[in-house]
């Protein structure tokens, strides 16, 4: 299949610099996730990819080619968007077939037919074949959208956003099934998302973007266990990590002059800092060294967050769904000293440097 | 639905209901209609039975469906309706083809596009019967502009019968195209720009991308294009009249107008305008089955 290379990537629209001096290398086969939040650059990267835009500055290599002067269609992507972009007025089948009708492909209708079967087959689409496309729901057409894609046997699979016009339920199933897909296929898919839970469930490897850079990239447990700064550290995981201020004296943390906590040293640093725990690393207990009010209380099944009240801070817990807690009830906490990443209080940068 | 009025406004404190506001607005409208265009339109569909003559003090005699038979047993009648035919394919296949063509060329973008836009929706902005007039002047065969600057000599553009009515529906084309122009435009610039792009990486080609993409979805609004000027061009008469006076080029509306206004034959040009009136009918309707068709696929 394909290796996707981009080096030095720039692109700029007027003054605006949309994505920066990117460098990604997507290996043969992998599901690679472009995650960030509105405007970070991940589709504008894409569509570079795809061969809407041309870069600004870079090269693109698809394959070891250099393909920053081939079209659309000659890049021999696939391309699966939000508004799924069915073809109006055309059945289900025809949408299947319109790609491989192309006169670069020469294909026979037996063919097509064998194409558009294996497709609908493999996402059970096929008692919806003859019906209009503006007859389906949502996740149907999304479906319909990414059997499009899967017909063409392409190099690479680019998807932008493709589950986030769905409903919550279908996005669960959906997620599962594009991943099952990828993998059977081994195909090497590229994936645009702002939802961080997508990133971490389909992701091989995700890289995270802010403004046109990329902030980092890494396995779905890299970035989460060990994000580069307070960005990824905020952006990835639900509930959000708690970024509290702070100052560090041996390995005493003070945290926003409200409570000191022991952490596990791992860097050689002094004075203010920021420090960011995950709220499952927080336990609530009797016993423990810290008093807090609980603040709010969200109950999600499985487990409930709570928002403990320390001084003016706010700091969110995960706790099991057993644990009766009430609002403005005291409790007392801990952290796992293990767990707790120290950030530059400038940069915010992790200070604890690459290792996991 | 009827909301209740804000308790505070003028309406309310006048004891003003939402029903009474509907009606102030409402009733002058169906008044309006009902004296100048209901009432006049069923007045002449009676004159249509009778004999009257509005020259005369002749009494009225009731004629039954006689003017009906008259009028469509009449060759030289049907022979107004093929011209009109004639006008009418020419002149609207002409303005689809040149005011969709050119909205095609407009739907992208390129420096100065909303001047020449605007520049081009100006003919259908003048008067008819002075478009008319001066298009006379560019096909007269001794100075006019266009047999000069094609090199065509004394080209009698209106004065030999076999082009003449080609020749005003040529006006009619340069005059309206910008009209299926305008309404093209904005089929063309609903077409989700996505679509496009999803064909291009499905390596459809361009044509194929027309058939299959823009047309399906511009259909219905130049189907509505269509309908509107096929209406009009059935009912033609002031660049007909006014740019030439050839028997070639009388269509039904100009033998209306001499049927009513020179022979004063009245009762039986109001038979003759309801028979247009409902071939008019009848034509749309096609096209309004057909733009439901369009809608629906």
């Amino acid at each position: 299949m394909a290796r996707i290379r981009l080096e030095n990537i720039t692109k700029s629209f007027g003054p605006h610099v949309a994505v920066d001096k990117l460098d990604l290398d997507v290996a043969d086969g992998e599901f690679f996730v472009l995650l960030g939040p509105t405007g970070a650059g991940k589709t504008t990267t894409l569509r570079m990819i795809a061969g809407l835009e041309k870069p600004t500055e870079g090269v693109i290599h698809i394959n070891q080619v250099n393909v920053n002067d081939w079209g659309p269609a000659e890049r021999d992507v696939a391309l699966v968007l939000q508004q799924y972009s069915l073809y109006p007025r055309l059945t289900v089948r025809d949408n299947l077939a319109f790609p491989l009708r192309s006169r670069i492909r020469k294909l026979s209708e037996a063919d097509i037919d064998k194409r558009i079967d294996y497709a609908s087959k493999t996402l059970r689409i096929t008692h919806l074949l003859d019906r209009k496309t503006d007859r389906l729901s949502g996740g149907e057409m999304q479906r319909v959208s990414i059997g499009r894609a899967i017909v063409r046997e392409p190099q690479v699979f680019l998807m932008d956003e493709p589950l986030s016009a769905l409903d919550a339920k279908l996005r669960e199933s959906l997620r599962s099934e594009l991943k099952d897909l990828q993998m059977r296929l081994g195909a090497t898919f590229i994936f645009v998302t702002h939802d961080q839970v997508e990133a971490m469930t389909m992701g091989d490897r995700i890289a995270v973007l802010n403004k046109g850079r990329i902030v980092q990239v890494g396995t779905p447990r890299d970035v989460y266990t060990n994000p580069r700064d307070t960005f990824v550290a905020s952006f990835v995981g639900s509930p959000a990590i708690n970024l509290l201020p702070g100052s560090l004296a041996g390995d005493v943390a003070s945290v926003a002059q409200a409570f000191q906590m022991p952490i596990t040293r791992s860097a050689a640093v002094e004075g203010p800092v920021t420090f960011g725990i995950r709220p499952e690393d927080v336990e609530v207990a009797a016993g423990a060294p810290n008093e807090a009010r609980i603040h709010d209380v969200e109950n999600h099944g499985i487990e409930k967050i709570v928002t403990l009240r320390v001084g003016d801070n706010l700091m969110r817990a995960a706790v099991p769904a057993r644990v009766e807690v009430k609002v403005e009830e005291a409790v007392r906490f801990s952290w796992n000293p293990d767990k707790v990443m120290l950030f530059d209080a400038k940069t915010g940068l992790n200070l604890r440097g690459q290792a996991a | 639905m009827i909301t209740t009025l804000d308790p505070h406004s003028r309406a309310a404190y006048r004891g003003w209901s939402d029903i009474t506001i509907r009606n102030l607005f409402v009733i002058p409208t169906i008044l309006f209609l009902i004296v100048f265009n209901i009432f006049p339109l069923l007045y002449s569909l009676g004159y249509s039975f009778t004999d009257f003559r509005a020259s005369t003090k002749d009494p009225v005699n009731f004629v039954g469906l006689r003017n009906y038979m008259e009028l469509l047993s009449d060759p030289n009648i049907w022979s107004n309706f093929t011209i009109t035919a004639q006008y009418v394919i020419v002149s609207v296949s002409g303005q689809v083809i040149v005011g969709f063509g050119l909205a095609l060329l407009l739907n992208r973008s390129f420096p100065l596009k909303g001047l020449i836009t605007t520049l081009l929706l100006l003919p259908m902005m003048l008067s008819m019967a002075v478009v008319g007039l001066f298009w006379k002047l560019l096909y007269d065969p001794n100075f006019g502009i266009i047999n000069y600057s094609l090199g065509l000599g004394k080209l009698e553009w209106l004065g030999d019968p076999n082009i003449a009515l080609y020749a005003v529906a040529l006006t009619d084309i340069w005059m309206w195209s910008p009209f299926v122009m305008l309404l093209s435009l904005a089929g063309l610039s609903a077409v989700p720009k996505h679509l496009y792009e999803a064909a291009s990486i499905d390596r459809a080609s361009r044509l194929y991308t027309f058939f299959r993409i823009t047309l399906p979805l511009v259909a219905p609004i130049l189907l509505i294009a269509i309908i509107f000027r096929t209406m009009e061009a059935f009912k033609t008469f002031d660049l007909a009249y006014v740019m030439s006076g050839q028997p070639t080029t009388e269509v039904v509306s100009i033998r209306l107008y001499k049927m009513a206004f020179q022979e004063w034959q009245t009762g039986k040009s109001c038979a003759l305008a309801y028979i247009v009136l409902i071939m008019v009918l009848c034509i749309t309707n096609v096209y309004v089955k057909y733009l439901n068709k369009a809608k629906e696929r």
